[in-house]
């Protein structure tokens, strides 16, 4: 049974008379044991579908389970059995209390979970270790720094052992060092603990390096889902560019008269662009038909799309433009203030 | 039950957090004693009979007393509405910082998260209403235990219910920009309406009617009765009604903004 099944998740905002429809519909579902990524610019509905994945918001429409429980009639049970690590950033932070020691943050968190006070030293004990943060079981949560910081946070979500933990936005914020020493810590959640993660970002290469399948939502929908490289593939296939010496004509009616290669362009630079389904299995293909036309070749190179290409294709807009200046004025219904009633 | 468990993990972290903070502690013991000392010597010397029927006639020890008896129960109030009514500030920083959310996914009750500071505010309010009453006890104060008891209790519904509408405010405004003029929209009226500083009997017969508008009016006469010694009378049982449905009605409130199921 999938961990996740959410079916036509919607939520509706109303405020000021105005109607934002934050998500319009959410389709999902997740496999115990995955690590699974949420894609989309900021404002897109992550936050939000999230939001209503962990019983923090009622979805207007719609239905989900979530590690066995229903949304709808059992809030408590998904309560139970989720972990939930908040963003660090923006409006609200990640949850830990600065003035709070790290050992107590843990064991308060264990009582929560009504977790006896043995069972709950030895949870902590193990998260510490688990984290990195051996050592720290006495120190104020202010004067840890950023990377210790989100750890502890994410030991917090982890403290009764549940089954599927959600990381809202997990490294935003943080240093490239501390930021590739994190997914270290994720990727240990599923080996070492069985831990299936739903996280979200919008970091390309968070989701490349980090998730097993990636869902992309922009403007409230689903708009594309696969492991990386299925969506990689689904864009465009690969891209070969090369340049021969003359007879770029020739060589540009040969090759495309190949069964391997779509399209076939010539580029600004004067050299030939091919798109192709599986790159590296074309190259020597393509290399055979130009030697036996005895046309030279001067460079060859071949590039595979990142997700960001796919994120281009997919919304029509690319994910690096995501500052709120760039939300173009034709999508009025990018949830911005209404985000939080 | 796992209600009352909640409430007392609560509770105690929140206790554990104000102790560390060492200001805190010397401002909730000097308050009290702040109030007595910068405003108990006007009182003393107001002329006998002003302060109400049972004033002393004879010696100053005698008058003394007798202010005292009615300004303690004024102060204790003025206690109540400051110290509960601000707690709220602490709530905005804390959803600020993401601590209310972590508590709302788990399985502890959301009203607990309510229930179990409101019940650190008490506890404080009480401990600052004992060392009033024992420093206004060196200063002059002479009153029965029974008196000083029932208005503990009194002191007890007030912070419960104050403290409950603070954080349920404080948390749907979610900004100390607004929460701040707010609070001083309300309290100033109050504490000018309640008759804390001086006798509402003082007043012309229009502001007279406008006091019986505040709630802290009816609770202030019945802890003035109870101090000159009249436990069993209208003014008692009006003050009791009062308190317990305040208490009651702002429990109320405040419960149903932190079990709502979107916040």
């Amino acid at each position: 049974m999938p961990i996740i099944e959410a079916r036509g998740l919607a939520r509706t905002f109303t405020s000021r008379k105005r109607t934002v429809h934050a998500v319009r519909g959410v389709d999902l579902t997740v496999e115990a044991g995955e690590i699974v990524g949420f894609l989309g610019p900021n404002g897109a509905g992550k936050t939000t579908t999230l939001r209503m994945l962990t019983t923090l918001l009622q979805p207007t429409a719609g239905s989900a389970t979530v590690a066995g429980a229903d949304l709808r009639r059992d809030p408590l049970g998904v309560r139970r059995r989720i972990g939930y690590v908040p963003q660090a950033i923006g409006q609200t932070m990640g949850g830990t209390d600065p003035e709070c020691m790290v050992d107590e943050e843990l064991l308060d968190q264990a009582a929560l979970y009504r977790i006896g006070k043995a069972d709950a030293a030895a949870r902590a004990a193990a998260l510490t270790a688990q984290l990195d943060l051996g050592g720290l079981d006495k120190r104020l949560v202010k004067t840890l720094s950023g990377g210790q910081r989100r750890r502890l946070e994410i030991a917090l979500g982890l403290v009764h052992q549940p089954a599927l933990v959600f990381l809202d936005e997990p490294t935003t914020g943080l240093d490239p060092q501390s930021r590739s020493n994190l997914w270290e810590h994720i990727r240990g959640l599923r080996s070492d603990l069985g831990t299936t993660v739903f996280l979200t970002t919008h970091y390309l290469d968070e989701a490349d390096a980090l998730c097993d399948r990636v869902f992309i939502i922009d403007n409230g929908v689903i708009v594309g889902s696969g492991t990386p490289d299925e969506l990689k593939r689904q864009v465009s296939g690969d891209v070969v560019t090369l340049a021969v010496n003359g007879a770029t004509d020739k060589a540009r009616e040969l090759l495309a008269r190949q069964p391997i290669v779509g399209d076939v362009t010539v580029a600004d630079d004067g050299g030939l662009r091919l798109n192709v389904v599986n790159g590296a299995e074309a190259l020597p293909a393509l290399l055979r038909v130009l030697d036996d036309a005895s046309i030279t070749l001067h460079s060859i190179n071949l590039s595979r799309p990142t997700l960001d290409d796919v994120f281009l294709t997919m919304t029509g807009r690319s994910l690096r433009d995501d500052s709120p200046s760039a939300t173009p004025a034709d999508q009025p219904e990018r949830q911005q203030p209404a985000d939080k009633e | 039950m796992s209600f009352i468990h909640d409430t007392l993990v609560v509770f105690r972290r929140e206790m554990r957090l104000s102790l560390r903070n060492p200001a805190w502690v010397v401002i909730v013991l000097v308050q009290p004693v702040l109030y007595l000392v910068l405003f108990g010597p006007l009182l003393t010397r107001l002329p006998a009979g002003t302060l109400g029927g049972s004033a002393g006639t004879g010696s100053a020890a005698a008058g003394a007393a007798a202010a005292y008896r009615f300004f303690v129960p004024g102060l204790l109030i003025q206690l109540g509405l400051f110290g509960s009514m601000f707690v709220g500030f602490a709530i905005i920083s804390d959803w600020r910082g993401g601590v209310i959310e972590r508590f709302r996914v788990t399985p502890v009750s959301r009203l607990a998260v309510m229930s179990g500071r409101v019940l650190r505010d008490t506890l404080v309010l009480v401990v600052q209403a004992v060392v009033l009453v024992l420093v206004s006890l060196a200063f002059g104060l002479r009153a029965p235990v029974t008196a000083v008891l029932i208005s503990l209790g009194f002191i007890v519904l007030v912070a419960v219910g104050l403290a409950s509408v603070s954080y349920a405010t404080a948390l749907t405004v979610k900004s100390e920009d607004a929460f701040a003029p707010m609070l001083n929209s309300v309290i100033v009226p109050l504490v000018l309406l309640s008759g804390i500083l001086l006798p509402m009997t003082l007043a012309p017969g229009w502001l007279q009617g406008v006091a019986r508008i505040s709630p802290f009016r009816y609770i202030i006469d019945a802890m003035r009765e109870a101090f000159a010694g009249h436990y069993a009378n209208t003014i008692m049982l009006e003050g009791v009604l009062v308190a317990a449905g305040l208490a009651v009605v702002c429990l109320w409130l405040g419960s149903r903004v932190f079990v709502r199921e979107n916040a």
